[in-house]
Formats: C-alpha cells, structure tokens, sequence
C-alpha cells in the first residue's frame, strides 16, 4: 500500500483528489447514471410530441407515486427520473440550485413548499388548460403550481367511547374529552391544520385555543396511523388525523373489524382544513413540453381516479369519483383560506413547543 | 526547507515525547518556525480546504441576508436556550461515553473478567446501530421515554464506542512497569487507576469525547425520535417547516462555532501526548483480580450490551418475524446491500488517502500549522448531515456541475462527514508508533519522503485500517447527503429503510434494518480487532 498511493512531488493535492474521484467512480457498482436529461432533452426538444428524460423531485413516496408514474412512462414514452425526500428538504435543494438545477417538475406533500419554490421565482407559469382543471382554492393564485389531490382534517371517533362526538375544535375542549383525545405532535398535516388556525383566528386566538387544547392533557403518539389505531382499538375516544386513514384501516382490516368512524366537522370549523399536494414546472427545465405532460398526466381521469382509489385521498378533477365511503370534496365546506398562506409552518412549530404541545 | 532542519524534526519530537523538555511555551514557538515538508503539507492542506468546503456555502448564505440579520437571527434567546439545551445534552452524553467507555476498556483489557477478549468486540458493535434505528426501536416500545433522558440513553449506547475504542487502544499500549513501579512505592490499586493509568489514557479519553461531544451536536435521529428539542431541530425546521435554507445557514454557523471553542477546548485539554517512543514492547500487565467485584462488573457489561445491542436488534428481528408479507424482495435488499457496500469501501479509501496526510502532519510536525489544519477537519463535524447535504448542493451546481448527482460527489460528502473520524485513528497509530525507526531509515539514507512511505505509514497500518472501518461503517448508516446527492438509480440501505419507516411500513423496513446492523456490524468487528490487537505490529523494539 505504501507504493501504490504515492503522489508526485507538488501535484499531490490534485493526485489525492483526483485519484480519490476516480477510485471512487470505478469503486461503485452501481449502474452508471447516465446524465443526459441535457442533451436527450435539447436533441430531442424541436419534435412535438413530448419525449426524452424529465426528474422530478418527489417530497411524495415512492411506493404511492412510482406506479403511476410507470404509467406516464409506459402511455407516452418519457422517462422519469425519480428523486424522492421530505417536501422541505427538496425545496431547500431546488432554491439553493436555482437555475442550474437538474429538476424538472416538483411534486410535493403539501402547498407550503410549493409556496417556497414559487417565491424563489423557480416556477415556470402553467397554462390555463392545465389550471383551469383544479378549482381556483387548491392552485396557486398566481398560476405557478396546482393541486393534485386534496386531504381534509378529522375527528376519528371510537362510537362506543364517543356516541355523540364533538363537530367543532371548540368541542374538544369539553371536559369529558380529558385525556381522551390523541394526536400526532410531529406530524406535518397537525402542524398545518394550526397554521391554519392561526391565519384564521390570530396568534393569540391560536394560543389560547392551544393553551386550552393542552389543558386537555390529549395523547400524543408516533404518526397520525397510531393515532388512528389506538382510537380503533378503544385506547382513547377521539384523534385528530386527516381524512384517508380510517379508509386504509378499512382496506387492510376489512370494514367489519374496523369500529372507528370519521366525524367531519361543521361547516367552516378550522378543524375542517382541506390541505393539498401539487406540482409545478421548474422554470429552469430543459425539457418543459414533457414536464407539461407529466402535470396533464397527474390531473387527468386516470390519475385522479388513482390517487382517489389508491390513498383515499379527494381529486381535485371534478367528475372524478371518490373511493368508497369518502365523501366528494364538494359536499364539505372546509374554512376558506388561501393555502399559499400556510407558509409559515416555522413560527407554528415555535408556537407548539411554547405552548409545550410539540417537544419535551 | 534544509536538510538539516528535516533531520532535525525526528530528534526534537522525540525529545517531546519523552517528556523532558522543560518550557512548552518556547518550544511551541520553536515548532512553528518550522513548516513541515511539502509533500505532507500540501495534501494536508487539500484535506483541509475539503473539510472546511462547507462553510463557505455557510458564509455566502449567511451574508445574502446583511449581517444586520444575522445578528438578529443568532442573539435571540430562543436561539441561546436551544444551544444550551443542545450543549446540556452532549455534555451528559460525553460524561456519560467517558464513564461507560473507560471502565468498559478497563474491565476487558486490565481486568481478569472471563471472556474479556470476545467481549472486547462486543462492546464495539453498537457503532454498528444507526442512532433514528435504535431512538425508534425504544419509542415505539415506550412512548413515554420520549424526552432528554431517552436521548441521553439512546445517544450513550450508540456513542460510547468512540471513548472505548481508543481507551482499549492505549490501555493495550500502556507499559505495566509504570503499575508496577507506583505499586511497589505504596499507592493503592485505586490509586494507580485513577492516578496513573487514567492520567495516561488521557489523550485517547479527551479525543474520543470530542468526537461523541460533535457527534451529538450534530445527530438529528435519535433527538427527532426523542422530541427532545436540541438545536439540530431548529436548522432541520428551517429547511422541513420554514422552507428558508438561509436561515437555516446562519444557525448552523453558530453550531460550527461552538465547534471551534470545543476543538480549542479539547486541544487543551488532551495535554501533551505521552506515546511511547518504541522502548520495547509493553508486556501484558498482570490482570487486576476482580473478586468479589465480578458480579458488578457482569452487571455493568449486560447493562450496556442490553440496551445498545440486544434491545434494538431484539425490536428489529421482532419487526422482521411478525409483520406479515414484506414487499421487500430478496433481490432489491441484494442490490441495496451491493450498492451500500460499494459506496461504503469508495468513501474509506478517499477519506483515509486524505486522512493519512493530516495525521502524519499532526502527529510528527506538531505546531501551529498542524493544529489549524487538524481543527478544520474537525469544525465540520458539528453540522446536522442535512447541512452538509444542501452545501454540497450549493458547491456542486456551482463548481462540481459534471458530478452533481452523481457518485464522486456523494462520495466527496462523505469524505466531509467522516474525515475527522479517519484522522483520529491515523493520527494516534502514528503517535504510538516509535519514532527511531524512522530516525534509523533517516540515518540510513532514505529521504523524508521514502520514509513516510516505507517506514511511518506501514507501521501505522493498523490505524489506516481501523479508520478505514470507521468510515466504511458510518457511510453505511448515513441518510441525509446519501438521500439528496445520490445518484437517482442508487439506493442505499439507509434509503430503502427511510422510504419504507416513512410510510409506516415496517414489514418492508426490517429486511433492509436487519441487513445494515449486520453488514455494518462486520467493519466494526474488524476495525475493533485491529485496534486492540495494535500493539503487535506496532512495538517492535529498535
């Protein structure tokens, strides 16, 4: 070992470094990535129909979105570079890459990051064939990114613990409901339903609905599925979750070993909050027509039925059924708020740990 | 750079460590007058400007904002509390590393405990567990442990490692004469344990608490897990809530700083290394007779194995056994496994080859050059993974375009990670391997340079090896850069675990748990090996 590595005389900086790449590129196994979305996308960009390589940074896992995108793939012939991690984290990457990122289409958890993206000026306008798909609430106002599927907050009730559940967040503040109620305090849609409550009634008013929630000494568990789980199994009576996890718990179980019910709140309620995920195109995409296509792809009939049928979730398409038992979107009456405004999920994470609902 | 003055740094080093020179502070000075050689120095200087590569992403985030905000963002007493809160952490957690780590080295190196050499691996195998695998492992067993003591606990058993191994290594190393001399003149065997035997393995107890001090500073796994609130959960909020990746800059230069006061501290507080100079080889001391202690000692030991190693693999194995048709196929965990593995064995063999100068030049040119460029491979080590990520980002569309997103640069990032891990290991085989015979090839002709090669890094080749292990085991483990900088065909491990917990859906996750505990758990048996078999090839008499 001690001939093999020797650097010569003054190069040795660059013998190190380029001798540690070099290893380092033959030492992998892994199939050599080709890095062509460039040149297969300019080569391919003047023909009409959409072609060549898209990437797409994905804060939506891989084992819900990829099937669909092997659909997109199969159905027009573009290939998709999937790169999946937390929204946030993606959207961190794309601003501090700016133009010179690799990106093509963003698909995130929630519009928050996609509120981040667009205030960088990252995005690239959609057309309105492609908006006009969305109702004008679950896009961005400025035309940058639209919804994709929609997911509401609600109160899973155990019936026999709960034969008359509350229909109001105020509701829960009823002293029969003490140390009856869980929650997910990490989890992101929690954290998003307060950011809407706190646009909607003020920090202050935020606050004391939080004081008082606390005062309530609710369970706080690992993810919003446990939380769900333990209301199912009769731990505690009530759980704030979102909308699809009492269906997946029906799917998996089958409806008769599934007793929980979801209660959806009065019309209005913050406790009601309809949340999205959504993509937009990166103004910086060297291959925006196959982009495009994978935004029509996701809003289309097939699309929207998958992410209908598949996550329980509520197209945003409208004609488009929803899974069994889920209640078409416009039968709700979510608090109107523009979700561009759930940006500030930081100072709501501030206000929880103050309030000692979010660490310990 | 003269003849003379090479020929003089092997003879002024071995007056230092002999310890008989009598003003440190003139000597000091006396050193930095004079610069290493350049073939050591320049490769050490890369290695430096590598380490430190993130700060410059630091920097020019920070300053998009004016410094105005800057200050405004850092002097909140938000910000001071979850430093402290962070500090109060780590603190208890290297207290608690330093007391697990020694007695644990002490108990299977000098005492007479039964199966002491089997055990002397095993305590080295919750290196082997990632810190978000083990913190959720006791979670998701109790709830209720979620906090500042669950952190500590889970922190202690995945870190204590980094105090134990270099503690085995330099009890292994310890002349017994020295005990032997100390008993004869009356002192107590408690006396000579804390007295004497802990004053000598100072430098290994000081190094390896710095690297759990950084490692805990920068862990955002287990105090996730724990929501404990340190202040890796405020940088990770900035990118994951506030979508502001300046803010989140300027907050994690302030964990680079504290960086720096706990390098300088440490510096301080290592003290003069006491390596032998190779005066023959250190017997074996007598083993200490436990007696009526021994079932305390087997307490101490199951304890700490029960909670670092039997408990969470116990919770991965039962994840694996009762979730019901995992969607996992045998296949996927192969291609996860050979693509960890090659990336793991990439990233040692980059980081060492940048390693071997910085130890070289910090353990036989010691002056003020050496310790700036050995703090900087240091500084780094405080940041949460998912910084370094968003900065390799940041240098990657900005220099590195041809590699962004693919291997070299991901493999560059763990080179940024790890290389302080790398440098410690060369850097003690190096103190603790004899000077004079670098002095006789010196004597004998061969040049400077030939020396290093043919005499300094052989001998330390058990060191190279185990920081090799080092590195090859925490590549194996890391998520965050391996997530964002990856090649998108390449998943890890470490990634398939993350898509699968993410989701909830552990059937899935166990295989690929149960496949990193056990691959990582093979570098980490060897690099233990070596490292306690080090005085072998190292003590050959002159």
């Amino acid at each position: 070992m001690n001939h093999s590595f020797r650097p010569h005389r003054r190069a040795a900086l660059a013998v190190v470094i380029a001798s540690a790449l070099a290893f380092a590129a033959c030492g992998s196994d892994t199939p050599s990535s080709d890095p062509a979305p460039t040149s297969v996308g300019t080569s391919l960009g003047t023909s009409d129909a959409p072609s060549g390589t898209i990437t797409v940074y994905s804060g939506r896992s891989e084992n819900l979105v990829k099937p669909l995108l092997d659909q997109f793939s199969e159905a027009t012939g573009i290939t998709v570079e999937f790169r999946p991690a937390d929204s946030g984290v993606l959207a961190a990457q794309l601003i501090t890459e700016g133009d010179a990122s690799p990106a093509d289409v963003f698909f995130s958890q929630d519009a928050g990051a996609l509120g981040a993206v667009e205030a960088e000026g990252l995005f690239a306008p959609l057309p309105e064939s492609t908006l006009s798909v969305v109702p004008a609430a679950y896009r961005s106002s400025n035309g940058m990114w639209v919804g994709t599927s929609g997911r509401a907050r609600v109160f899973v009730v155990n019936p026999t613990l709960a034969p008359d559940p509350p229909s109001t967040i105020d509701e829960l503040l009823d002293p029969q409901w003490k140390g009856k109620i869980g929650f997910a305090p990490t989890n992101a849609s929690w954290q998003s339903f307060v950011t809407g409550l706190r646009v909607i009634r003020g920090d202050d008013g935020a606050r004391t609905w939080l004081e008082a929630f606390a005062a309530q000494e609710p369970v706080a568990y690992e993810k919003n599925g446990v939380v769900r789980d333990a209301v199912n199994s009769g731990e505690v009576a009530i759980g704030l979750v979102n909308h699809y996890y009492l269906f997946e718990l029906i799917a998996a179980e089958g409806a008769d070993a599934v007793v929980a019910t979801n209660q959806y709140v009065d019309a209005g309620d913050p406790g009601g909050l309809v949340n999205v995920a959504g993509v937009g195109v990166l103004a910086s995409s060297d291959n925006p027509t196959a982009a495009q296509a994978l935004v029509d792809y996701l809003l289309s009939v097939d699309g929207q039925t998958y992410f209908a049928q598949q996550t329980y979730e509520f197209p945003l398409r409208s004609g488009v059924a929803t899974a069994e038992g889920v209640p078409a979107l416009d039968t709700l009456s979510p608090p109107l708020i523009d979700l561009g405004d759930l940006d500030s999920l930081e100072a709501t994470q501030e206000l929880l740990s103050e309030v000692g609902l979010l660490t310990l | 750079m003269t003849d003379v003055a090479d020929r003089a740094a092997p003879l002024g080093d071995q007056g230092l460590v002999d310890g008989f020179q009598p003003n440190a502070w003139s000597r000091a000075r006396h050193r930095a007058t004079r610069l290493p050689p350049l073939f050591i120095l320049v490769p050490a200087l890369a290695a430096a400007v590598v380490a430190v590569a993130p700060i410059w992403y630091l920097i020019d985030r920070a300053l998009s904002r004016g410094a105005a905000e800057v200050w405004d963002e850092v002097w909140q007493q938000r910000t001071r509390d979850l430093v402290l809160r962070s500090l109060a952490l780590s603190l208890t957690v290297t207290i608690a590393c330093l007391v697990v780590g020694a007695v644990a080295a002490w108990l299977v190196v000098r005492s007479d405990l039964p199966g002491r050499g089997v055990l002397r691996v095993v305590l080295a195998l919750p290196l082997a567990i990632p810190s978000y695998l083990a913190a959720f492992a006791w979670v998701s067993w109790r709830p209720s442990i979620a906090g500042f003591w669950g952190a500590a606990l889970v922190l202690t058993s995945m870190s204590y490692p980094f105090v134990y191994l270099p503690c085995v290594a330099a009890l292994r190393h310890l002349d017994p004469a020295h005990e032997e001399v100390a008993r004869s003149l009356g002192r107590t065997r408690t006396q000579v344990a804390l007295g004497l035997t802990l004053r000598q393995v100072r430098p290994a107890l000081s190094a390896g608490g710095l690297l759990v001090m950084l490692y805990v500073l920068s862990d955002f796994g287990a105090v996730a897990a724990m929501r404990y609130e340190a202040f890796t959960w405020v940088i990770y909020g900035a990118y994951r809530a506030g979508f502001n990746p300046s803010r989140a800059a300027i907050l994690a230069s302030t964990l680079v700083v504290v960086a720096l006061v706990l390098v300088v501290l440490e510096a301080m507080a290592r003290g003069r290394a006491s390596a032998r100079i190779g005066a023959g080889n250190a017997r074996a001391g007598r083993p200490v007779a436990l007696g009526r202690a021994a079932p305390l000692a087997w307490l101490f030991i199951a304890t700490v194995l029960g909670a670092a190693i039997v408990f969470p693999v116990g919770r991965v194995v039962y994840w694996v056994a009762t979730f019901e048709s995992p969607s996992a196929g045998f296949g996927d965990v192969l291609g996860a496994l050979s693509s960890t593995l090659a990336l793991a064995v990439a990233a040692a063999v980059a980081t060492v080859l940048l390693a071997m100068p910085v130890g070289v030049l910090a353990a036989r040119h010691r002056g003020r050059t050496a310790q700036a460029v050995e703090g900087a491979t240091y500084v780094t080590h405080a940041l949460p993974g998912i910084v370094i990520a968003i900065s390799l980002v940041f240098i990657g569309v900005r220099i590195l375009r041809p590699i962004y997103l693919e291997t070299p640069l991901l493999v560059l990032g763990y080179v940024v990670l790890f290389l302080p891990l790398a440098v410690g290991a060369v850097r003690a085989s190096i103190e603790q391997s004899p000077v004079r015979l670098e002095e006789v090839a010196r004597s004998l002709g061969s040049s400077p340079r030939a020396v290093v090669w043919r005499v300094t890094v052989p001998l330390a080749a058990p060191g190279i090896a185990a920081a090799a292990g080092l590195v090859l085991l925490s590549t194996m483990k890391e998520l965050p850069v391996t997530l964002i900088l990856r090649p998108t065909e390449t998943q890890t491990l470490a990634t398939r675990l993350w898509q699968y917990t993410s989701i909830s859906d552990y059937a899935s996750a166990g295989p690929y748990a149960l496949a990193l505990v056990i691959f990582a758990a093979i570098p980490t048996a060897a690099l233990t090996i070596i490292t306690v078999r080090r005085n072998s090839p190292v003590g050959v008499a002159p």
